[in-house]
């Protein structure tokens, strides 16, 4: 990294810092009332009693593994599903514009619904985290193959390439970085759905974990609590973001 | 003439192909709902029997009637009236604020690299987590459900705009610094005209998030509104209402989302081609700036 490019990571760094002593200070002052902002030192000095009390690290993993097994899920549903649509391609156009509207509709309002057939257990957050996550999936993997150049597609046919090797050789590896991008959408959103729901339904992960501290009234281990989905938001982002970038043709 | 008759032959074969696959799709869309239809009323009739699902799934005129009924009782507008009003609140003040920021990061290359970090960290995380803080901000009351929608709106909005402004032709901008035009007549008479179609695509998003936004803090903690009236139908294991609601929530969002849609198309139509590369913002051009929720 070149120092030019430090300046704003350091302005950034230097303006979250300021703000947190600016909070500080508030709070300290009895401008911002401490029962609803905790001094961000209550919040760090918390996170080691929320260990304790908690298990802040195994239910990040139990948020992770049912993230992992919804996007799983969605993969199974979506890759399949986005290559039928775009061999089929009367029923691409037929279904394309009914799976970007679901898409946008309050998919999480039907927790009551998946609540009374699963029950109140892992199998519900998994089912509904992994609707919002094979959409982009099926969608992007359409958009992607698609998208593929005709002008490799028709090098394949003058090498009398086979059906099988065109679609490995070929369309696949140009296709991969629109599919990962509706992996990448797909995942995030799994992971939106599964914490909500989690919080919604007070089980699960660590968005059980923000409701229960919440209903204790206990505030810094609260907003630690949030702190802790954040980082492991930014974590998926950012993950998918450098493997997205490295899988992108310059 | 041989010409003009081989013109004349072509033109309607295209066109006829292109009906068939109309038809097709068509074909394809009503089978599609009818068989959805037909599987829905097996699971029910199974229900109803104490097979499968017991009560769970009613039957679909069950749900007409009890969307009848929603429509007809009081009680309803009271609650669409709240949701409506947070909504439209929280959307507007969320949406006003995030140009501003859009604006302002748009314009300072800095301060975007310094903040856009910390701002997808946020925008990528599920807003849903943040309402024990807006709960003791703002009380259980409407305040917090319109803070919440502001909130939901916020993100995708400053993205676009964002996008929108490091989109402007840069042509423009010189020439607004070439009529000495100052910072106000900068945004008002060169950035505003020239973004407007990535703003009006975040608004879009954001509507369609707020009405998500505002829904999730209702079925939370409330005592009004559509989500609060979805929730107290669950917890008294009222299903055909239930899902009375949920449909007439999906069909409020969906018009929403409609118009917002039908608003951007006039845009579209309207307005030239404003970025560097003479093509228009996309919405989904805002991927790579974050993932709003």
């Amino acid at each position: 990294m070149t120092r030019l490019h430090k300046v704003p990571v350091i302005v950034g760094l230097f303006g979250l810092l300021a703000c947190a002593v600016l909070l500080e200070l508030a709070v300290n002052f009895g401008w911002v009332m401490e029962i609803i902002v905790p001094r961000p030192t209550d919040t760090v000095l918390s996170f080691p009693s929320l260990q304790e009390d908690m298990d802040l690290v195994g239910n990040f993993f139990v948020t992770l593994g049912m993230t992992a097994a919804a996007t799983a899920l969605a993969l199974l549903i979506g890759l399949p599903f986005g290559y039928f649509l775009y061999r089929r391609e009367a029923y691409g156009v037929a279904y394309e514009g009914w799976l970007a509207a679901a898409f946008s509709t309050p998919i999480v309002l039907l927790y009551p619904l998946f609540l009374v057939i699963f029950g109140r257990n892992h199998m519900t957050l998994i089912v509904m985290g992994c609707i919002p996550g094979a959409i982009p999936i099926a969608i992007q993997t359409r958009q992607g193959l698609l998208g593929v150049s005709k002008t490799l597609l028709n090098v394949g046919r003058s090498f009398n390439v086979s059906e099988r090797d065109m679609f490995r050789k070929i369309m696949l590896p140009s296709a991969v970085p629109t599919i990962f991008t509706g992996i990448r959408i797909g995942v995030m959103y799994t992971l939106v759905n599964i914490v909500a729901i989690e919080y919604l339904i007070d089980f699960g992960g660590l968005g059980r974990i923000v409701s229960q501290m919440y209903d204790n009234f206990s505030i810094p281990e609260t907003y630690a609590a949030i702190v802790a989905v954040i980082l492991v938001s930014t974590f998926f982002y950012w993950g998918f973001g450098r493997v997205e970038k490295w899988l992108r043709p310059v | 003439m041989a010409q003009a008759g081989v013109i004349k032959g072509t033109v309607p074969a295209v066109s006829s192909a292109e009906r068939l696959f109309d038809g097709r799709v068509s074909r394809i869309r009503l089978l599609t709902c009818v068989g959805l239809i037909a599987l829905w009323e097996v699971v029910a009739t199974l229900g109803s029997y104490g097979i499968l699902y017991n009560d769970v799934v009613p039957h679909i005129w069950h749900i007409v009637i009890a969307v009848f009924y929603e429509l007809i009782s009081a009680s309803f507008y009271r609650d669409f009236g709240m949701t409506f009003a947070a909504h439209s609140v929280g959307f507007i003040s969320g949406a006003s604020i995030a140009v501003l920021v859009g604006i302002w990061l748009g314009t300072s290359k800095l301060i975007r690299e310094a903040m856009l970090p910390y701002l997808n960290a946020i925008g990528s995380t599920p807003k849903i987590i943040f309402l024990p803080i807006i709960f003791l901000m703002f009380g259980v009351g409407i305040e917090s459900k319109m803070a919440k929608g502001a909130m939901s709106a916020f993100f995708p909005v400053v993205f676009t705009t964002t996008l929108g402004m490091m989109l402007i032709n840069p042509v423009l901008i010189r020439v607004g610094r070439t009529f000495n035009l100052n910072k106000w007549q900068m945004i008002t008479k060169i950035y505003m005209p020239a973004m407007v179609n990535p703003v009006i695509t975040g608004f879009r998003l954001g509507v369609a998030i707020t009405v998500i936004g505002v829904l999730v803090a209702e079925l939370k903690f409330a005592d009004g509104g559509l989500g609060y009236r979805l929730g107290i139908y669950y917890e008294q294991f009222q299903i055909a209402p239930m899902y009375a609601v949920i449909v007439l929530i999906f069909a409020l969002a969906a018009a929403a989302n409609s118009g917002m849609t039908k608003l951007q198309d006039r845009v579209n139509r309207h307005m030239a081609p404003t970025t560097s590369k003479g093509k228009k913002a996309r919405a989904s051009a805002s991927g790579g700036l974050g993932v709003v929720n």
